[in-house]
């Protein structure tokens, strides 16, 4: 062996590492075609039913006849919606969901935030005891407990109003938890504490240390409380009528009716799509963050 | 408490008695702030509680005494009859066939969604181009309500005319009797609850896949280990835990299924034979149509009995496997690091002899500065 040799191959080891990581490592290059490929299998999956149901909404029920799927949108669309609206009150669907979820978001919001920064900041007897009550409760399936609520509310005379719908759902045992697993590392003890010296009561210091400092969670919840009561079917179903329903269970009506047109069906289907749709594509980022933040925090 | 200690005593003239001498005279503020400080947890949580007592707690308890009674819809209260509601229920075909229907349906949608939602966060959890529209694509079904899930895929799997027996007929293939027959039908129900929740769940196991530290991949690749081997024995492990929190979320949500089976045909409650009424379906039909609310009771508390206790065998098994692959995977996480910093120490000692071997079939490169094998490409 030279001098050469001995020196020389010294350098080629200590930049080794590097080369097998290019090599081999694969880890933050970028993917090949197979993933994008995939990637495409996904989406088609995913959009391919809703853009059928918009072709087929779009056009007669004739054209389910036909053996291969037509591709492109006919131009019945605004006339099935229009048959859509003759055969159930939309409009007023629309606004008893908008309502109905709205009412029942801010008052989860609301409450989760009080009681998950009761259990994240502050100290009271029973603390620790109460919150596994909290934890255990969100496994209980509160749907089966509909016999007595349908009673409760036939005895009051809410069946049919919309108030039936809202009241059982005001607060929820993961809204807590969520809150409290949130604030329990955002929030300081001494930022709770300043404020407290600077004679701040507790409400005030709620209000001005701990909302602000939720307001990132306040806002998934609110997003996540909004589509469960908004997708809401069995509760509504039951104690509400036909003359004053929710969008979901008017849509169902176009799908029960005893002469079915199937291409109303699917533009009534679109139409009640929308609106998530919209939402989707403007807080669609909040949602994908929000459902993996609380993979990792659950 | 440590501020009212802390404060300044201002109004120490009009100070109250104190029962503890060794403090400063408290005011009449400072009480109210005592008081202020001891009141307002309880305050604030109770409207959680009391409003989740009467509508989440009570109803659940009440429907158990319910279920002791010969409960009309509209006649109300009768007879108590003890446990015979129960007895009745449970020596019913009807129940057990919708246990049958539900726990099938459960199945076929678990497993494949698991599966595949894997399959598309692995897909996922790579260096990809414009990551946002790809994960907002696979999410989009999760916007679609399950009313209109149903009414899609009820046309989708049609008998005549459905999509999929169009396409099937146009290749000679006899079309399917997605509702007729007791498994195409849950197949066909079970797509619908896959459509909308698997890209929710891969969203899940994706944020999972990401919290595993880079070093571990890095170690292991430098080890020869490819992207697939890395993949069973890094990642799988890793997310085991993620896995078992969507088995039991799914668990529970699966049990009750109502809404598709419901509107799959809307004409009956679950099937011209009953083929796939599922327990909450029946137990619909057995409250509202049959108008027997004693029986439905007792029919939910067999159905939450039933839930907690998949849920017990769900989290108690996933819970000892995951327990044991986690120490083995950390274990073997450990072992590879500490490869890695041995054989960092053989290689610069056994540097010159090894580095003439391979100096014949390496190119040489330029000089350049020694790197830690880890240090780039650990963070993401």
């Amino acid at each position: 062996m030279s001098a050469n040799t001995l020196t020389r191959p010294t350098e080629t080891l200590e930049s080794l590492p590097t080369r097998r990581k290019s090599k081999f490592f694969g880890i933050d290059k970028r993917p090949g075609w197979l993933t994008y490929t995939l990637l495409g299998v996904f989406f088609l999956s995913s959009a391919y039913p809703l853009w059928w149901s918009f072709v087929m909404g779009s056009r007669t029920n004739a054209a389910f006849g036909s053996t291969w799927p037509p591709l492109l949108p006919g131009g019945n669309f605004w006339k099935n919606v229009g048959e859509v609206f003759d055969t159930v009150p939309f409009w007023l669907a629309l606004g008893n969901s908008v309502l109905i979820s709205g009412i029942i978001t801010v008052s989860v919001i609301t409450f989760s935030t009080l009681a998950g920064y009761a259990f994240a900041k502050l100290k009271f007897k029973g603390r620790d005891g109460l919150m596994v009550f909290v934890i255990a409760t969100m496994a209980i399936p509160t749907q089966l407990g509909i016999i007595p609520l349908f009673m409760v509310m036939r005895t009051l005379g809410w069946t049919g109003e919309i108030g039936a719908v809202i009241i059982p759902t005001l607060v929820t045992a993961f809204g807590v938890f969520f809150m409290r697993q949130y604030l329990v590392d955002v929030i300081p003890d001494e930022l709770i504490e300043a404020a407290r010296m600077d004679g701040a009561n507790m409400i005030s210091t709620f209000w001005h240390v701990a909302v602000p400092a939720a307001r990132p969670a306040m806002a998934i919840l609110g997003l996540f409380t909004f589509m469960t009561a908004w997708t809401d079917f069995l509760w509504p179903l039951i104690v509400l009528n036909a003359g004053n329903p929710t969008l979901q269970t008017a849509l169902s009506q176009l799908q029960s009716a005893r002469y079915v047109d199937y291409s109303i069906v699917l533009a009534g289907a679109i139409m009640a799509t929308i609106p998530l749709l919209l939402l989707f594509i403007v807080a669609g980022k909040q949602l994908i963050s929000g459902i993996m933040q609380g993979a990792v925090k659950g | 408490m440590t501020s009212t200690l802390n404060r300044p005593p201002v109004e120490s003239s009009s100070s109250g008695p104190s029962r503890t001498p060794h403090k400063a005279p408290v005011s009449m503020k400072h009480r109210l702030s005592a008081l202020d400080v001891k009141a307002s947890p309880y305050l604030y949580i109770a409207p959680f509680f009391i409003l989740f007592a009467i509508v989440g707690l009570f109803p659940l308890v009440y429907t158990f005494f319910v279920s002791l009674y010969d409960w009309h819809t509209l006649e109300g209260q009768g007879q108590f009859v003890g446990l015979s509601n129960f007895t009745a229920v449970l020596a019913d075909h009807f129940f057990w066939n919708s246990l049958f229907n539900t726990v099938s349906i459960f199945l076929l949608s678990t497993i494949p969604q698991l599966l595949v939602a894997v399959v598309i966060a692995a897909v996922l959890d790579q260096n990809l181009r414009a990551k946002t529209f790809w994960r907002m694509s696979i999410l989009l079904p999760y916007v679609v309500t399950p009313v209109a899930v149903a009414m899609i895929f009820s046309n989708v799997f049609g008998e005549n005319y459905g999509l999929i027996n169009n396409i099937l007929e146009s290749f000679g293939i006899d079309g399917v009797g997605w509702q007729n027959d007791t498994l195409p039908s849950h197949i066909a129900i079970a797509t619908m609850v896959n459509w909308r929740w698997t890209g929710y769940n891969a969203l899940i196991l994706l944020a999972a896949m990401q919290s595993v530290p880079r070093d571990i991949h890095e170690s292991a690749a430098l080890d020869g280990a490819g992207a697939t081997r890395r993949f069973f024995s890094i990642t799988l492990p890793s997310i085991r835990p993620t896995m078992i929190f969507v088995i039991i979320t799914a668990t529970i949500g699966g049990l009750q299924i109502f809404t598709e089976p419901r509107l799959f045909d809307p004409v009956t409650a679950g099937g011209s034979q009953r083929q796939f009424q599922t327990t909450v379906l029946y137990l619909w039909e057995m409250a509202f149509f049959r108008q027997n609310f004693g029986k439905a009771s007792a029919i939910a508390w067999l159905l939450f009995l039933l839930i907690v206790i998949f849920g017990l065998i769900n989290f108690l098994l996933s819970r000892s496997i995951a327990t044991a692959e986690g120490r083995g995977a950390k274990a073997r996480s450990q072992r590879r690091l500490l490869k890695l910093r041995q054989r960092e120490a053989q290689e610069s000692m056994r540097a010159r002899p090894a580095a003439s071997v391979l100096a014949e079939t390496v190119p040489v490169p330029g000089p350049t500065e020694p790197t830690e094998p880890n240090a780039e490409g650990s963070t993401r």
